[in-house]
């Protein structure tokens, strides 16, 4: 079991590793999501939103449903655990 | 085409550390039989992944993405993988949240927390 | 509960500054480094340590189940209200723009953005805090 385990994760080791070269280089300032969507948001927020940080901006006004969903998956787990682990009473 | 030695290993080592972490936690979650070690080895897959997106977020002399005082013209790291890790964080912690749940209440109506001993004692019920 | 001076007194001094730093780091979501997952993490992790050296029993008696619940709820209402608020005033679902060309008010979408950080910690506070008393509390029912 444990050498079928670990053949299988070479083999998708060696996939990856062999992936890795057509990577752009790390703090690359010419890679295509810097270059493109990056810089994208970060000339876009100031005109559009005018906070100051970015990340912030992006996660509450362009992407706020997701954001709203993702509280909303917190929310769930947090249910799951009360129904799994709590016995006798109300929720 | 990758000509040398250092331009694959030394220039990308930020992909080689996120690839040998998520070997790792791979590992752990095929090979563990305890339920509990599984919940590690995903962890530590998932925080693989939130390092690679952090890293290939990196701009060689940016700052964070928080606007200073020259405004659009100065050089800030790509603030898009930052929005989708803090999510994706949130996400990972509720999974842990409920899997950690879920083993408790196995533990409380089998009394075993190994994933073939879990199978021997469900199969004999 | 095993009775630990240091870390009793050491967390008592402690607890303050974490929620208060908390505080700092929600409200600064749109200005500087911060926002609401982060601030309501911190918050819930005060309430860690206060479970820590004092047992879950002590601080369930500050804040007991149902409170947090209902906490977690009026996160999620501030939030999805604001969404609501921008349907009410002609614009898209959660579209800050609509509510600040209605009501005329300069630099209200960064206020919203506050509002809406505001209640993500909410809601994130409280569900870590609500899964923190499941998991530490044999699952006993205490409210």
């Amino acid at each position: 079991m444990k050498v079928k385990a670990l053949i299988a994760v070479l083999f998708i080791g060696i996939i990856l590793f062999w992936a890795v070269e057509d990577m752009p280089a790390f703090g690359d300032p010419d890679a295509p999501a810097t270059q493109y969507t990056g810089q994208l948001y970060v000339d876009a927020v100031l005109p559009d939103i005018g906070i100051d940080n970015i990340v912030t901006a992006i996660l509450a006004s362009y992407r706020g449903f997701d954001t709203l969903g993702e509280v909303v998956v917190i929310f769930t787990a947090g249910i799951s655990v009360a129904l799994l682990l709590r016995r006798g009473g109300r929720l | 085409m990758i000509e040398s030695f250092s331009e694959l290993f030394l220039s990308r080592y930020n992909y080689w550390m996120a690839i040998i972490l998520m070997l790792i936690g791979l590992y752990a979650l095929i090979a563990k039989q305890n339920l509990v070690k599984k919940i590690i080895g995903l962890n530590i897959f998932q925080t693989a992944i939130f390092l690679f997106y952090i890293s290939f977020a990196e701009v060689r002399g940016g700052t964070a993405p928080i606007y200073t005082a020259e405004g659009i013209s100065a050089l800030y790291v790509n603030p898009l993988p930052h929005v989708l890790i803090l999510t994706a964080i949130v996400v990972g912690v509720s999974v842990t949240a409920v899997a950690l749940s879920l083993i408790v209440r196995i533990y409380e109506e089998y009394g075993v927390i190994d994933e073939d001993e879990l199978m021997q004692v469900v199969r004999k019920r | 509960m095993m009775e630990n001076v240091v870390i009793r007194t050491v967390s008592r001094l402690a607890v303050p500054f974490i929620q208060i730093f908390a505080l700092y780091v929600i409200v600064h979501g749109a200005s500087g480094a911060g926002g609401g997952f982060q601030g309501g993490v911190v918050f819930a992790a005060s309430f860690i340590l206060m479970i820590i050296a004092f047992g879950t029993a002590n601080v369930r008696r500050r804040i007991d189940n149902r409170g947090i619940m209902w906490l977690s709820v009026i996160g999620i209402t501030i939030y999805a209200g604001i969404g609501f608020l921008a349907l009410l005033m002609a614009g898209n679902f959660l579209e800050y723009a609509a509510i600040e060309a209605v009501l005329g008010i300069p630099h209200l979408h960064g206020i919203l953005i506050d509002l809406v950080e505001a209640g993500i910690g909410i809601a994130v506070m409280a569900a870590m805090v609500s899964i923190i008393y499941d998991i530490s509390g044999n699952g006993e029912e205490s409210s």
